[in-house]
């Protein structure tokens, strides 16, 4: 806005001779800046993000195991993946994962985020710590967990051997190699979950509170009356944000279970990567990738249409 | 007594947090045998065994600098396309800027799944697998870094920009010399998660590098798993290496990112 009441005046003294060209030529400086100062970003998001978006419909219709030409097969890549049941039984465990992950996370971010948001000693510091595994890799963590969750002598199973608890297999068993998954998951993003909810909370007016409190309202009215409802914009970006990532979690399977054992940890990436680079079916693999994509995107969208029932904007 | 109870609390809770860490640097340096009978606490003869089979199995110093060059590379070219684009966005008006950004927005939204099997042909088609352009390339701009730049921007009031117009200052001047230094928290935080998305990132390290003297330290990490199945230490000293530096870029920007987070937007 600033820029064309700022250079009105000079490009009038000289407008009624040179009114055209000058214009032109100031036309070409501004596309010249904007250029500038775009380009630099356009350039790689189009050449990294958008044409592999496209090119990778563009081989989701084809039949291609990388190496020899390919092959037109319209949608039979989506209708063959629609019908086979390995696809249903990566997307069941997707769900199982999101299922267990996001309630874990969220009850275990809020009950930190309600803990460090009072005046405690060392408060910085915990915050820290809280939030030091989100920094972490998931390789690492991944490791460590399977390491701590080995079914033969990790710390885990010592522990619960020690209080007469059972032991299980872990990542070894069928039953609970997701169930292991899922809580190195929620351990590592704890953190982050406390971070949002931590700048939620700070943004609840303190005298909403004291308004309730003379009220008198006790704790646990207010935690439902007020802190929850208020805090809803925060729970709902990290619902939001959870299921997006959850539906894409890979990196804790593959390197703690990598699938197994006999496929009962595999998710929907874990197949989108098998079917690449495994067993050479990169067609099927962009097809399951933009039904993944779909998922997604239906998801949120119901999500961000919902969140009118039960988010309120202070 | 209620203090009392809540500090009990955090402090497990936060002893639970550092737990798997401090066991991974106690791993790391007890020594080899002793692993069977499980964990202790106290080493009684603590060696750096582990970190010396680590430097023979595989080139770790390597790894490590390819993985602080690409992080690093990858942070410094995010701010630099993205503070530029945020100005774009921010200050400057051309015909059809909401449908070029929604263009950026939209990039946002597609996962990294979708795109690693066409990527992987495109690098493949270039020649270019198996190189640090690889590694860099999806990571060079972020639409998350500039829309959360952009916020940044628009938030720094134009009547600046105005004055120093007046000064004779072009589009140059005033992103460099007022823009910049006023977004700074914004820059950090942005820093920080381009950091740590490019330091952790393995997809798709996984997918386009086969030669150990491009591997990254989530790669090498994962195939010293293969290698040393029994030998825990080995992998845990591995994990300490990697685990340190991100802990340190992490502790230096700490006070941004919690206040990053809380004035981005996304409360």
């Amino acid at each position: 806005m600033s820029t064309p009441t700022l250079t009105r005046p000079s490009a009038r003294r000289s407008a009624p001779r040179q009114s055209r060209p000058g214009r032109r030529a100031q036309g070409w400086k501004k596309l010249g800046w904007v250029l500038f100062f775009l380009l630099p970003s356009a350039i790689p998001l189009t050449v990294f993000t958008l044409v592999p978006m496209v090119s990778s419909l563009w081989v989701s219709l084809h039949k291609w195991n990388l190496i020899s030409p390919m092959q037109w097969v319209g949608l039979d890549n989506y209708t063959n993946l629609l019908s086979d049941p390995m696809t249903r039984r990566v997307f069941l465990h997707t769900l199982i994962y999101v299922a267990g992950y996001l309630p874990l996370v969220y009850a275990g971010g809020l009950g930190l985020a309600l803990v460090l948001n009072q005046r405690l000693k060392g408060r910085a510091f915990l915050r820290a710590t809280y939030f030091l595994p989100v920094v972490t890799s998931w390789v690492v963590v991944a490791l460590v967990w399977k390491w701590l969750l080995n079914p033969a002598n990790g710390l885990v199973n010592q522990i619960l051997g020690a209080l007469g608890l059972g032991q299980p297999g872990w990542w070894t068993d069928p039953h609970w190699a997701l169930p292991a998954v899922i809580l190195s998951s929620a351990w590592k993003d704890l953190g982050f979950v406390m971070v949002i909810l931590l700048a939620g909370l700070q943004a609840i007016p303190s005298d909403v509170h004291e308004a309730a409190l003379v009220d008198g309202a006790n704790g646990w009215q207010r935690f439902w009356r007020i802190t929850l409802p208020l805090l809803s914009p925060s729970t709902f970006f990290v619902v939001v944000i959870s299921l997006i990532n959850g539906f894409q979690v890979f990196d804790q399977v593959y390197v703690m279970t990598a699938g197994g054992p006999s496929g009962s940890s595999q998710v929907v990436v874990g197949q989108i990567y098998d079917l690449t680079f495994r067993y050479g079916r990169a067609g099927e693999a962009s097809a399951l990738s933009w039904i993944l994509f779909a998922v997604i995107l239906v998801i949120t969208v119901f999500q961000i249409r919902g969140q009118r029932k039960w988010v309120h904007y202070a | 007594m209620r203090r009392f109870w809540l500090y009990a609390a955090v402090l497990i809770g936060a002893a639970v947090m550092l737990f798997p860490f401090l066991w991974t640097v106690i791993t790391s340096i007890t020594p080899e045998g002793s692993l069977a009978d499980g964990p202790k606490l106290i080493v009684h003869n603590p060696t750096l065994d582990a970190y010396r089979t680590l430097l023979d199995a595989m080139p770790i110093w390597r790894i490590l600098i390819n993985s602080l060059l690409i992080a690093g590379a990858s942070t410094v070219l995010q701010l630099i396309t993205g503070s530029m684009a945020a100005y774009g966005f921010a200050r400057l008006h051309f015909p059809l800027k909401n449908v070029v950004f929604g263009c950026y927005l939209a990039t946002l939204m597609v996962p990294l799944q979708v795109l690693v099997v066409p990527l992987f042909i495109e690098m493949k088609t270039l020649n270019l697998q198996d190189t640090y352009f690889a590694l860099l390339a999806p990571t060079i701009a972020s639409a998350f870094g500039v829309f959360l730049l952009r916020q940044a921007v628009t938030a720094v009031p134009t009547e600046l920009d105005e004055a120093a117009t007046i000064d004779g200052a072009g589009h140059l001047r005033i992103f460099t010399t007022i823009v910049l230094p006023l977004i700074r928290p914004a820059l950090a935080t942005v820093a920080v998660f381009a950091f740590m998305g490019s330091w952790n990132s393995f997809l798709w390290p996984l997918v386009v590098i086969r030669s150990p003297e491009f591997m990254t330290l989530p790669l090498g990490l994962s195939t010293l798993q293969g290698q040393f199945t029994t030998q825990w230490d080995v992998v845990m000293a591995g994990s300490v290496v990697s685990i340190v530096p991100i802990a340190v870029v992490y502790l230096l920007a700490q006070r941004h990112i919690i206040a990053g987070v809380a004035h981005t937007g996304i409360k």
